[in-house]
């Protein structure tokens, strides 16, 4: 696979302005000939959308949810950086630059970090114009707080609900242009399919998922904005709906699929409680502001956390990572969460759990002050255990929480298939292999506003303007395509539910490629997939007709797609013989239990290219050049 | 525990709908109640009948996918909670519990427990928004916003849009939702230009699209899992009559 990331020359400060000099445009007159589809309202999808309709070009905006506004941004609790540098503490452009490349454990490209940095306090600007109701200070002005990884106070936030703010935000920007009629929304519609002709991107098949109709739409260039693929591992923080059927679909027409093993595992979780626990709750990262992590000191201490007494608590983070504590980096604090339940140590009726402790803040600050930053959280939290966090502790375990990797996309964000881009979540290219608190909701944004309308313009200039009707044999064979696999999947008529294979999955990938990985726990998962996959194919049983809403049919799609794009991150785990970020390979440590990278090696995107049926992969990579922030062992001691 | 559940099933809109009795035997006191669902369910496919079909996504009280009728109350009896976030704990054993879909003229039923709320997002493009084209905006501190007023805002902006409120209303009314947003834009600076505009027109969508008026039952901040103030109602009448008099 021929891999061009297309970064302009120049400074790093100015890479992004010349490059947006030497952009081509599409005259405003034109704009309205060009039709764009994208996929996903989340805020990289709906922030595109909106955009792109307010420049004028015709949009088509698809999601599978009933109303924009669901997508799962909404969740995103803690925040949103920027180098705004309004706490005067020191920040600026380049250490928000420095910090997320660092952060990202020396995995990601230079030029992109650089420019999301650049582009951040425009978001900010934006957002607060749109009418979010970030927090303030009590002289009006905005107010912000500390995110793991960074020493500054850069991130802004809405009490505990600011991805639900920042999207609603986009979501209104969205209907605007709704109203407007340059956006056209496609509400409960799901993508089967890429439609690629002549190794352009011009269109996607769709299913209703009310009636069943499956139907093609043509345009000028498609816009994946589908999010992460977190849910391969059954459990996660992402919503149930959450899949990698847009992706993986755009994966098999020949778009490289970049680092799938990189996963981030988020430290502040609720724990898991029992089999038919069908997601996990984060805990915001935002938390660790005033919350102090601990466990006994004594393996197996089954005494109530009120009776153990200071000098019995070890308070982990701050004993190993002193200038950080309890703020390190989410890979970090992960593992060091692990570690100490390896050791018997953990709470909880399962012993996989940590203490999120409050009771210092609140008697520094009072309750009130607490309930005012974190009230929607204590309340989330004692809805779903039934334990009040004002009296007592937390009990947090790590949990998957978000996919570093992603389509691989150039500078320009766009794939390796002509036409075909790849923003928020569903891109591989600013986190590297570990993506820092409050910087996800950075970055869909920053896509969706401010850098794909400029970037899709120059390909739509340089491409014309030529229809293509959906009659297109192409069209035609994607459609058949998807109709064989559904008619497929309903006749299996097996004795086991979709979930049954998706619990199984997590479970093989939960233990074999999640917090930590070895060669032979990746070569057992390798075996094991294709088996599980095999039995789905044999065994599977839907109810219900294809042609109204029927959800089995639906998740049974989205795990078929699981069941194939799972062996891919496996192999993706085995090929990558370093630990970096989140991906922890056992084999490649330091003596204190740290990630041990290993740059001479694997100083590299790893971009994988689809190669039929019954032919493994193809690994190609994309070196990585570090010219600003050299690399170094990532130490938060 | 054990519990008997009374839910509508209903294939699709052109046809009669019912209520069907299904026995859910050992339930978790621990499983949230879209769990106990999830567990019906597998058991009805295993047993070849076609699953319950309800929305749900995010299922930690935020996206406002979720959202029946539990036992006569939007999101069950809890209040301050959707319906994802509800325990069974919250159900003594053995008792049944009667399911049913949020039901309002403007959201039509699409099948089961599912209804089709998409008349809330004409109510948002009417004038749900602060009209700004992306870079366009000043620095996010060129406006100071008294800390108060960002609280009140964020207060109302609380809203997941659930359609609980609707349901709850005698009279299908969707004035909590649409005065959440026209409160939100309205106490914001950045919201006075368009003030004006902005209530008429939302007013007018919400009329259009069927829903009922306001006649001050306050059954929707009852049952509101995000606890909004129905204070925000007379925010949208005042708005809404000082709009009319320009």
């Amino acid at each position: 696979m021929k891999l061009d990331a297309k970064i302009p020359e120049g400074t790093i400060e100015k890479k992004w302005d010349d490059h947006r000099f030497k952009l081509k445009l599409v005259n405003p007159a034109n704009k309205r000939k060009f039709s764009i589809i994208v996929v996903g309202s989340g805020l990289a999808g709906a922030s595109a959308a909106a955009s792109l309709g307010e420049l004028g070009y015709k949009v088509l905006c698809f999601f599978y949810q009933d109303s924009p506004r669901r997508a799962h941004s909404i969740a995103a609790q803690g925040g949103i950086n920027a180098a705004k540098n309004y706490t005067n503490d020191g920040d600026s452009i380049y250490r928000l630059f420095y910090d997320t490349v660092k952060g990202g454990d020396y995995r990601a490209r230079e030029a992109n970090v650089y420019r999301l940095a650049q582009v951040s306090n425009a978001i900010i600007d934006q957002c607060v114009a749109q009418g979010v109701p970030f927090a303030r200070e009590y002289g009006g002005t905005l107010d912000n707080r500390s995110f793991g990884g960074a020493q500054v106070s850069r991130t802004f936030y809405a009490r505990g609900q600011t991805g639900q703010q920042l999207l609603l935000g986009a979501y209104s920007s969205l209907m605007r242009q709704v109203r407007a009629q340059t956006v056209t929304l496609f509400p409960r519609q799901e993508m089967l399919d890429l439609v690629v002709v002549e190794g352009r991107a011009r269109g996607i098949v769709t299913r209703n998922l009310i009636t069943g109709e499956l139907r093609s739409f043509a345009a000028d260039a498609v816009v994946l904005a589908t999010g992460g693929y977190g849910n391969v591992f059954y459990l996660s923080t992402n919503a149930k709906g959450c899949n990698v059927t847009a992706a993986y679909r755009a994966y098999k027409k020949g778009a490289g699929f970049a680092n799938p093993c990189f996963t981030q595992i988020h430290p502040t979780c609720i724990p898991v409680h029992g089999e038919y626990q069908s997601k996990l709750t984060l805990m915001s990262e935002s938390l660790r502001n005033d919350g102090r992590i601990w466990v006994p000191l004594k393996a197996k201490d089954g005494k109530l956390p009120s009776l153990i007494p200071e000098a019995e608590r070890d308070y982990f983070l701050e004993r190993r990572y002193p200038a950080f504590g309890n703020l390190v980096p989410r890979d970090v604090a992960s593992r060091a969460v692990k570690a100490v339940c390896d050791e018997q140590r953990g709470v909880g009726e399962t012993g996989l759990g940590v203490y999120l402790d409050f009771s210092d803040a609140i008697q520094r600050l009072g309750e009130q002050d607490i309930r005012d930053k974190y009230g929607n959280l204590f309340h989330m939290y004692q809805k779903i255990t039934a334990e009040n966090p004002y009296q007592v502790p937390m009990r947090i375990y790590p949990a998957v929480h978000y996919t570093m990797g992603g389509l691989w996309v150039d500078y320009n964000l766009m794939t390796t298939i002509d036409g075909c881009y790849a923003i928020g979540e569903a891109n591989f290219s600013d986190h590297g292999a570990n993506r820092l608190g409050a910087s996800a909701l950075m970055q869909g944004l920053a896509d969706g506003y401010f850098i794909l309308p400029y970037t899709i313009g120059d390909y739509l200039a340089q491409a014309g303007n030529s229809r293509i009707a959906v009659e297109h044999a192409e069209f035609r064979g994607c459609e058949q395509a998807a109709e064989q696999r559904i008619t497929k999947l309903l006749s299996i008529r097996g004795r086991r539910s979709p979930d049954s294979f998706h619990r199984e999955l997590g479970k093989l990938m939960w233990n074999d490629c999640g917090m930590a990985r070895n060669q032979s726990g990746l070569q057992h998962a390798l075996e094991q997939i294709p088996k599980i996959r095999q039995a789905f194919w044999q065994d599977l049983k839907l109810a219900g007709p294809a042609n109204t809403l029927n959800q089995t049919l639906e998740k049974a799609g989205r795990v078929a797609d699981f069941l194939e794009f799972a062996e891919l991150m496996v192999r993706d785990a085995l090929a990558r013989g370093e630990s970096c970020g989140g991906h922890f390979r056992e084999e490649s440590q330091t003596e204190e239990g740290e990630a041990r990278r290993d740059d001479g090696a694997f100083s590299h995107v790893a971009v994988w290219e689809y190669r039929g049926e019954s032919t493994t992969p193809e690994r190609a990579i994309e070196p990585l050049l570090f010219d600003y922030c050299k690399p170094s062992q990532r130490s938060y001691k | 525990m054990n519990y008997t559940l009374k839910v509508w099933r209903q294939a699709r809109p052109s046809e009669k709908g019912k209520l069907v009795s299904y026995s859910a035997h050992g339930i978790s006191s621990e499983a949230s109640f879209l769990e106990m669902l999830d567990i019906v369910n597998e058991r009805l496919l295993e047993k070849g009948e076609e699953p319950i079909a309800f929305d749900h996504d995010c299922r930690e009280g935020i996206c406002g996918m979720c959202g029946s009728v539990v036992n006569g109350y939007a999101h069950g009896h809890q209040r301050g909670t959707t319906l994802c976030q509800l325990h069974m704990r919250e159900f003594s054993d053995g008792s049944t519990i009667i399911i049913e879909p949020l039901r309002a003229k403007a959201f039509p039923l699409i099948k089961d427990l599912v209804v089709d709320r998409s008349a809330f997002d004409k109510i948002i493009a009417a004038g749900g928004f602060i009209s700004i084209r992306a870079g366009s905006a000043p620095d996010g501190n060129a406006i100071p916003v008294a800390k108060e007023m960002a609280e009140r805002a964020m207060d109302a902006a609380a809203c997941i849009g659930c359609g609980a409120c609707v349901a709850a209303c005698p009279n299908a009314s969707a004035m909590l939702f649409t005065s959440a947003k026209l409160a939100q834009l309205g106490l914001l600076p950045q919201g006075q230009v368009e003030r004006d505009s902005r209530a008429r027109e939302m007013v007018r969508a919400m009329e259009d699209a069927g829903f009922g008026a306001c006649s001050n039952h306050g059954e929707c901040e009852a049952v509101c899992p995000k606890e909004i103030s129905t204070n925000f109602i007379a925010f949208l009448n005042r708005d809404f009559i000082v709009s009319s008099m320009k």
